[in-house]
């Protein structure tokens, strides 16, 4: 059977994806980025728009990254905003589940889900550093392995005050605004959480929010499989994609649920051309612009964990060996991982091709998964859908606003005459878009 | 001198039985359709803005524990999410939530009003509220909170000052960025300029904040911050953070001795700066079915502030006759919506241009502006 493919539209990021340094890079805070950004999206008919988050500005060496573009907005904000200048697009927040709680996140997204007519989700993340807890009263104070039974439990809790208001609370007849047996009490305990008493916002128009989980690890895998209903994956290569895709619907059967019940939708990124050698050109720029001479030095020094700023990007890597301490690194997921290993294979991998320093970052960091004609994009973006490495994707822009423009103007069109995506929506809730059919509960 | 007028928006009015008034919409109070209509309509009248009111628990007739009533209006939006989704429908009228600074993280909050500034391009102000409610600490779960006795004003003064100590943290956190911190500089590869990103090392008893905030200075830099009060504690609260304080006299000689209980606590905790706007609070009813609703609820209306009810013409004189008792403006409580904002808008407002007391077009874009508070410069701006 042919699938339906799923789109979504990701507001540029704080980090070297963006090329800010592109004449037409607009603003990254101002509200008429997102409205540009979330009217694109609508009119090409994507399931939702979506932002990230991160809680504290990154830093290198002990200082704030300077490099990249720097300043978001609070998710939820910006989307209660937006939902005033679009009608059916899903608007789905990042929301952290260690800085928050359950009762203010549960009543911000129920509110998002009203005032939306039902386009709200969650996307629930982990971090947990001690870094960003300074922002926060409770501080750094959650081993890396709660993580996730924190976020588990937290979903658990939000999902509990959902249900405590009856669908038809709200009677507002007869002398009686809520109906009697309408609000029932919670009481939640468990590890992270004892709270009882009312919640205050109407039961949300979806039920629940759509949930979307981004965590990699067997833990965030199973708490995908348990919990979420699409998952934002980082693996956007097909091979890769298709074993990220079998592994995560073959766990779906142990949590009572099917393979429809979760998309799986990687992260893409995209550059068009008229002919195959002109699409490969641009993107040979826009990777370029990607990775500045500064910003080369500074990735190196992410992996080596080493100030490298005396050393030349165009020439080789440092004959030094990394420095597998604490880091030089604060607030990115990237270079927590094994930087041994990292540092190990791009120096083979320079070796092998004679890269300087900027060439091996460029070849390394800056990936781009289609490039194309709209044609021959279509065309990829079709293949990977229908055989299974992901269920749609999330399209990461690298300029503000205008990122996505192509995308919808010259793919979109194809993909609808394909007729693997939908020519107009057919409900007006993100549940329909993403063709949830089950009440959550 | 012209007058300032605000409304506070809040369910179906502030009668407890509005929503059963002639013209209530109470199947839609929880919608983004039935905020925008009042919003735009308070616009219309070119009132200087709105307010969101907001809670960490249900709604309820008694001011330190939920009650049983189901025949009252039961639950409400986050007011900083509903003042987003209505700051696109709108130009010029200023939006200001409710948040509560008992439990919300002050990082959260920052964030969240700094980017209502942005999405309504410098219409955005803040209330902070603060909860005493045991049944509203309990939704968290993070801390022990005994019911409040209203004379232990030693643990009032806490609850302020850790109230205080939020708005402070807001504020740093405000003025983190500096306004120029934005370079877009090619040559050097970097974004922006960190020696104009501070740090705000916020250390008190309730809470450490490192900073800076994630989200650019916005519009009006200092997003305007309103605060009720009903004593001389939450006045001092006033006088350390906010711009403006909301206040609930009785009569004109009580509006005279608040206005004076006022500048003494400015006086007091050494207030530096613009003065203190002072307005009164005022529900009002212009339409006459306060009586009705009375009986529909049981129990005829209290309210901490007085209760006017009459002719636009009659309200007017009120507050022109309150005026000179040192007053900068009044945020009208509707007692009914959306029947009292228009009889606001289309009577009220119409009466006091005719005496010449009321705006005929928007000053400014800003809401700042509006009140003649410049916009301040980051206070970690070096001078130069
Ligand atoms: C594609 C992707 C996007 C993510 N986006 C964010 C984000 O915006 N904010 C954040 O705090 N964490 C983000 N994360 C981090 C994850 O939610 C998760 O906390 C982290 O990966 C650790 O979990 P894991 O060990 O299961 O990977 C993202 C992860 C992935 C894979």
């Amino acid at each position: 059977m042919t699938k339906q493919i799923h789109l979504a539209a990701h507001f540029p990021g704080v980090n070297n994806t963006t090329v800010w340094s592109d004449p037409r890079s607009g603003s990254q805070i101002d509200f008429d980025s997102f409205r540009h950004l979330a009217q694109t999206a609508e009119r090409g008919k994507f399931d939702f728009f979506f932002l990230a988050e991160g809680l504290r500005l990154r830093e290198m060496k002990g200082r704030i990254h300077d490099l990249d573009v720097v300043g978001r907005p609070e998710s939820l904000t910006v989307l209660a905003a937006l939902s005033a200048v679009t009608t059916h697009l899903g608007l789905a927040a990042t929301v952290n589940s260690t800085f928050n709680e359950p009762y203010e996140v549960a009543r911000r997204l129920a509110s998002l889900d009203h005032l939306s007519g039902g386009r709200a989700a969650w996307n629930v993340v982990t971090s947990w550093d001690a870094f960003t807890g300074e922002n926060f009263r409770r501080g750094g104070y959650l081993a890396e392995a709660d993580r996730y039974t924190r976020a588990t439990e937290f979903l658990q809790t939000a999902r509990e005050l959902w249900d405590s208001w009856a669908p038809d609370a709200v009677t507002a007849a007869d002398g009686q605004f809520i109906r009697p047996g309408g609000i029932s009490t919670f009481h939640h305990e468990g590890k992270h959480f004892t709270i009882t008493g009312q919640f205050n916002v109407p039961r949300p128009p979806q039920g629940h929010p759509v949930i979307i989980q981004a965590g990699d690890s067997d833990e965030g895998r199973n708490f995908a499989a348990s919990s979420a209903d699409v998952i934002f994956s980082r693996h956007s290569k097909l091979e890769e994609g298709r074993a990220f895709y079998r592994d995560v619907k073959s766990r779906l059967p142990r949590y009572g649920r099917s393979p429809d019940d979760l998309k799986i939708l990687p992260a893409v990124t995209y550059v068009l051309g008229d002919t195959q050698e002109d699409a490969a050109e641009r993107a040979a720029e826009i990777r370029k612009a990607q990775v500045s001479p500064q910003t080369a030095i500074s990735f190196v020094e992410g992996v080596w964990g080493r100030d490298l700023s005396a050393y030349d990007p165009d020439g080789p890597l440092p004959d030094l060996e990394p420095d597998l301490g604490p880091g030089v690194s604060e607030g990115r997921a990237q270079f927590r991982g094994d930087r041994g290993a990292v540092a190990a294979k791009w120096r083979a991998l320079a070796e092998e091709k004679n890269l300087s320093i900027r060439e091996l970052v460029i070849e390394t960091a800056a990936p781009q998964t289609f490039v194309g004609t709209a044609a021959s994009v279509a065309e990829e973006i079709n293949l990977f859908v229908q055989t299974d490495a992901a269920d749609g994707f999330i399209f990461v822009p690298h300029l503000t606003p205008g990122g996505l423009d192509d995308l919808v103007d010259q793919v979109v069109p194809l993909l609808q005459e394909k007729g693997v995506f939908r020519a107009d929506y057919t409900g007006p809730t993100l549940r329909d878009h993403l063709g949830l059919t089950k009440e959550p509960s | 001198m012209t007058l300032h007028l605000a409304v506070a928006l809040d369910g179906a009015g502030w009668h407890p039985a509005a929503w059963r008034a002639e013209g209530a919409r109470p199947d839609r109070l929880f919608t983004a359709g039935y905020w925008a209509e009042l919003v735009v309509e308070a616009e219309r009248g070119l009132l200087d803005w709105v307010t969101f009111e907001d809670s960490l628990g249900l709604q309820s007739s008694r001011f330190d524990a939920p009650d049983d009533r189901l025949d009252q209006v039961r639950g409400r939006l986050d007011a900083v999410l509903l003042a987003a989704a209505l700051a696109p429908l709108t130009s010029r009228i200023g939006l200001i939530p409710t948040t509560i600074v008992t439990h919300t993280e002050p990082f959260h909050v920052a964030i969240g009003i700094a980017s209502l500034d942005h999405a309504s391009r410098g219409r955005a102000g803040w209330r902070p509220r603060l909860s005493a409610r045991p049944d509203e600490a309990a939704h968290f779960g993070r801390r022990e909170f005994p019911p409040l006795d209203v004379a232990d004003v030693a643990r009032i003064r806490r609850l302020f000052g850790e109230a205080a100590d939020a708005v402070e943290v807001v504020r740093r956190l405000w003025d983190s960025w500096e306004d120029d911190a934005e370079i877009r500089d090619a040559a050097t590869g970097r974004f922006i300029d960190r020696d104009r990103l501070h740090y705000i090392d916020f250390q008190g008893e309730w809470f450490d904040v490192k900073g800076p905030s994630i989200t650019p200075r916005s519009p009006q830099g200092q997003p305007l911050v309103t605060s009720l009060g009903h004593d001389v504690v939450p006045y001092e609260f006033a006088a350390r953070g906010s711009d403006v304080v909301y206040v609930t006299p009785q009569d004109k000689d009580d509006a005279r001795r608040i206005v004076g209980q006022v500048r003494e606590a400015e006086a007091t905790v050494g207030r530096t700066g613009p003065e203190l706007k002072i307005f009164a609070d005022l529900v009002v009813f212009l339409g006459g079915d306060k009586a009705r609703l009375d009986d529909l609820d049981g129990a005829a209306l209290v309210s901490d502030a007085h209760i006017f009810e009459g002719t636009p013409e009659g309200l007017a004189d009120l507050l022109v006759g309150w005026r000179d008792a040192g007053l900068d403006g009044y945020r009208l409580r509707p007692g009914v919506l959306p029947g009292d904002l228009s009889a606001i808008t289309q009577g009220l407002v119409p009466e006091l241009q005719a005496r010449g007391l009321f705006r005929k077009a928007y000053e400014t874009a800003d809401l700042r502006g509006r009140l003649g508070l410049a916009r301040p410069v980051s206070r970690y701006a070096r001078a130069s």
